[in-house]
């Protein structure tokens, strides 16, 4: 018959206009604002810089290396490397990034801006609700709103944040180990100097590095 | 009282008139009749887009608009702010006064229809001697607007789409009047209100609509088929297929022009359905004899909405016809069909009312129905098809 | 003459008039239209609205458009400007419009009195055309339309031959 086809076409819309009204499985729709799906772990989306303890700008892990900005296939990361020094979470002097700039309007997404990291400071963020009614400033964002806490990271991604924990533990539990062994022939040597050359002083009363206390005079010097 | 309620608007504008000074009476009264036109008919167009968007998104399992207001009741007025504030591009090499022109003449045309259309009992604007004729010539000049609309843009997807559109309106013009003959012939006059008068009466409970005779159903069904085609509706749609050229004869307007050709597609939409219940469903005439008390306006514009749901029914369920597809069943089924059911509505006249009459004529049209559609299938001449400049 | 009848005559000769004079050729097929419906209100002024709305059937939806698509069709470019006519072609053009308005104002002239219509002014309405079509004149409709047919299937006819010896 002719038209058959037509009735059993509008027989199936007509089901599927009442059944939406009856059967709420049918509407698959998620209304965005208000539900959101719930993300996967490996969710990825724009990098942010990690830093530990509390205090973004002390903790930084970033030593501004610059590999990520050289790595960056379409060159979305801008960095300026510290002229002084600051010490790291282990109490090592390392560069800082003065500046550190991620472009999201031009960022692709790729990670390998984290792969390359050999400090694990750099990681793919979560977030994407990065709209700005500003294109250009508003998108490009500096390292106070990159920069995230650990504690970020873990909450985001569990179990890779936990994986980097133990390799950076470890890590610096060798870097600490080479720190005390140094320390140590620091100071047989030294010893060893004062022993054999007590008329010539001065180098002797020079200090092992430690912590913290020599960074703002040095910083003063090189600005001078 | 249900007679003053089913009178209130016709009390309503008696009551304005006796305080009009007879000087100016004549044009008060084409205002008055006027103006309700162009408001209501424009309402009834925002409230079917919003429906058809949301009853389109249901039956394909999506919400619709549900952001501008509770359940998205206020996105015609969204619509309508985006259009009016959008820039109004025109293109540099376009004829410019004819470019102005078209979506204004459609937009005249579309409302000057409405004004043959008895939407209550006394409601019309002009009771015309050649109501129906009206109609069909006013919808004629939509054509030469849409053809004015494609030529001018000076794109070659709008004039594409401005040769479909005519070729397509041409071919179920004659169709469309063809099947609203049965209705005038029945009635005897080509006045709309007649037509209805007509119809208006009742055989126990069943009113005496021209849709429950066999010549009847046959005509609304093809006047049906043919009012989409004429309005480009889905599946009818290919003046505009966005697949292939992206909009058809609008495609070089914006902001409010564009808005006026989407107004004008609504309009033309409800006018056809509108003449197809003047015609064939007794036009503001209760279905039932019970029913009577209540108002005339109400049961016309309740028709008018079951049928504005019918076609965003069709428009969710059928996909996009092609040209050579739709000028076969325009030619070879929907005009002879049409054609038959002319002769077999004059042998319904003739024949002694009763079982035979009914009998023979559905059998008549039944047949025929049959057969053409058989010859429909049977002529798979695009299989055929072989692309001489492919290989 | 009363004021419509002065507006719509206007816009009925204006319309004839860019018809002649535009340059391009849709354009003219577009004032004709505008002219075509100056005469059909002209006629719905005449109280004759059966005749004014074929006019407006006729001419507007089916003559225009066939004038249109004929432009399209035959014209690669459908923008080019008219050249304008030979000498010879203006020559004979005035003479057919002489001709024509001859011809016209004879039968006014002859045909109707000079006194004016007194009492009721004569119904045309659709009843009495169709009566008048179906019975006086039924033998010219049927003419007409035998004619009209067989221009169809010629046309018809034409256009298949043509078909076939493309293939």
């Amino acid at each position: 018959m002719l038209g058959d086809g037509i009735i059993k076409g509008l027989a199936e819309t007509a089901r599927n206009f009442f059944g939406s009204y009856v059967d709420k499985e049918r509407l698959t729709t998620v209304q965005y604002p208000e539900e959101r799906l719930p993300q996967i772990e490996g969710t990825r989306d724009f990098p942010f810089l990690v830093y530990d303890g509390d205090d973004w700008e002390k903790g930084l892990r970033c030593v501004s290396c610059h590999i990520c900005e050289k790595e960056c296939p379409p060159k979305c990361i801008f960095i300026e490397k510290s002229k002084d020094k600051k010490p790291d979470a282990v109490g090592k002097l390392q560069f800082y990034p003065v500046r550190f700039d991620i472009d999201v309007s031009v960022c692709m997404s790729c990670q390998i801006c984290v792969e390359v990291c050999p400090f694990d400071a750099i990681k793919m963020d979560v977030e994407f609700e990065l709209s700005s009614d500003d294109r250009f400033g508003g998108l490009l964002h500096h390292k106070d709103k990159l920069a995230k806490s650990n504690e970020y990271y873990h909450k985001i991604h569990p179990t890779e944040a936990a994986a980097v924990d133990a390799a950076l533990a470890e890590e610096r539990e060798k870097e600490k180990e080479k720190q005390k062994q140094a320390a140590l022939a620091a100071a047989a040597a030294a010893a060893a100097k004062a022993a054999a050359a007590p008329a010539s002083a001065p180098a002797a009363h020079v200090p092992v590095p430690a912590p913290g206390t020599n960074t703002d005079t040095s910083a003063k010097e090189e600005t001078k | 009282m249900p007679e003053m309620i089913d009178q209130i608007f016709v009390l309503l504008k008696q009551w304005i008139m006796g305080y009009v000074p007879s000087g100016l009476q004549p044009l008060c009264s084409a205002i008055l009749s006027v103006l309700p036109i162009l408001v209501v008919f424009p309402l009834l167009f925002a409230i079917t887009t919003v429906l058809e968007r949301k009853g389109l998104g249901r039956m394909q399992n999506r919400y619709g608009p549900n952001r501008a207001g509770p359940w998205g009741i206020l996105q015609p007025a969204a619509d309508g702010i985006k259009s009016l504030t959008k820039e109004d591009i025109v293109p540099r090499s376009a004829d410019h006064l004819v470019h102005l022109l078209a979506p204004i003449l459609i937009v005249i045309a579309s409302f000057l229809v409405y004004s043959v259309v008895p939407v209550g009992r006394n409601m019309v604007v002009v009771d015309l001697n050649a109501g129906v004729l009206f109609f069909f010539a006013i919808g004629s000049m939509v054509e030469l607007a849409v053809f004015m609309a494609g030529w001018s843009s000076r794109s070659k997807y709008s004039l594409l789409g401005a040769m479909r559109a005519i070729a397509q309106m041409i071919s179920y013009e004659m169709p469309m009047v063809l099947s609203g003959v049965v209705a005038i012939m029945a009635a005897g006059s080509l006045s709309t209100v007649t037509i209805v008068n007509m119809q208006a009466g009742y055989t126990g409970i069943w009113p005496h609509w021209y849709l429950f005779t066999p010549w009847g159903i046959t005509g609304y069904i093809l006047f049906m088929i043919a009012a989409t085609a004429e309005s480009n509706r889905c599946p009818f749609d290919m003046p505009e297929g966005e697949s292939e050229i992206i909009a058809g004869y609008f495609i070089e307007y914006s902001g409010f022009k564009f808005a006026l050709f989407f107004v004008a597609e609504y309009l033309g939409m409800m006018a056809s359905s509108a003449m197809a219940i003047t015609l064939f469903l007794g036009g503001w005439a209760a279905p039932f004899s019970f029913l009577t008390w209540i108002p005339s306006w109400f049961w016309f514009f309740a028709k008018l909405i079951l049928m504005l749901m019918v076609f965003i029914w069709i428009r969710g369920t059928l996909p996009r016809l092609r040209m050579d597809q739709l000028m076969n069943f325009g030619w070879k089924f929907m005009l002879p069909l049409s054609l038959i059911n002319i002769v077999s509505a004059g042998l319904w006249h003739y024949l002694p009312s009763g079982f035979t009459r009914w009998s023979v004529i559905s059998l008549l049209l039944l047949l025929s129905c049959f057969l053409l559609s058989r010859n429909l299938r049977r002529n798979k001449w695009f299989q055929e098809r072989t692309y001489r400049f492919a290989s | 003459m009363t004021l419509s009848f002065m507006l719509l005559a206007a816009i009925a000769i204006l319309g004839a008039a860019a018809a002649m004079n535009l340059k391009t050729a849709v354009h003219c097929v577009l004032a004709l239209t505008l002219g075509m419906v100056g005469l059909a209100a002209l006629y719905l002024q005449l109280g004759a609205q059966f005749v004014g709305l074929t006019q407006v059937l006729v001419y507007v939806g089916a003559v225009a458009i066939l004038a249109v698509f004929a432009i399209m069709l035959t014209r690669s470019r459908t923008g080019e400007t008219l050249a304008p006519g030979s000498v010879s072609s203006r020559l004979s053009g005035a003479l057919t419009a002489l001709l024509v308005f001859a011809v016209l104002a004879w039968a006014i002239l002859t045909g109707v009195s000079p006194q004016p219509l007194s009492g009721a002014q004569p119904e045309a309405s659709v009843r009495e055309v169709g009566v008048a079509l179906m019975q006086r004149f039924v033998l010219p409709l049927e003419i007409i339309g035998v004619l009209l047919t067989a221009a169809l299937i010629g046309a018809g006819v034409l256009a298949i031959e043509e078909k076939g010896g493309d293939r």
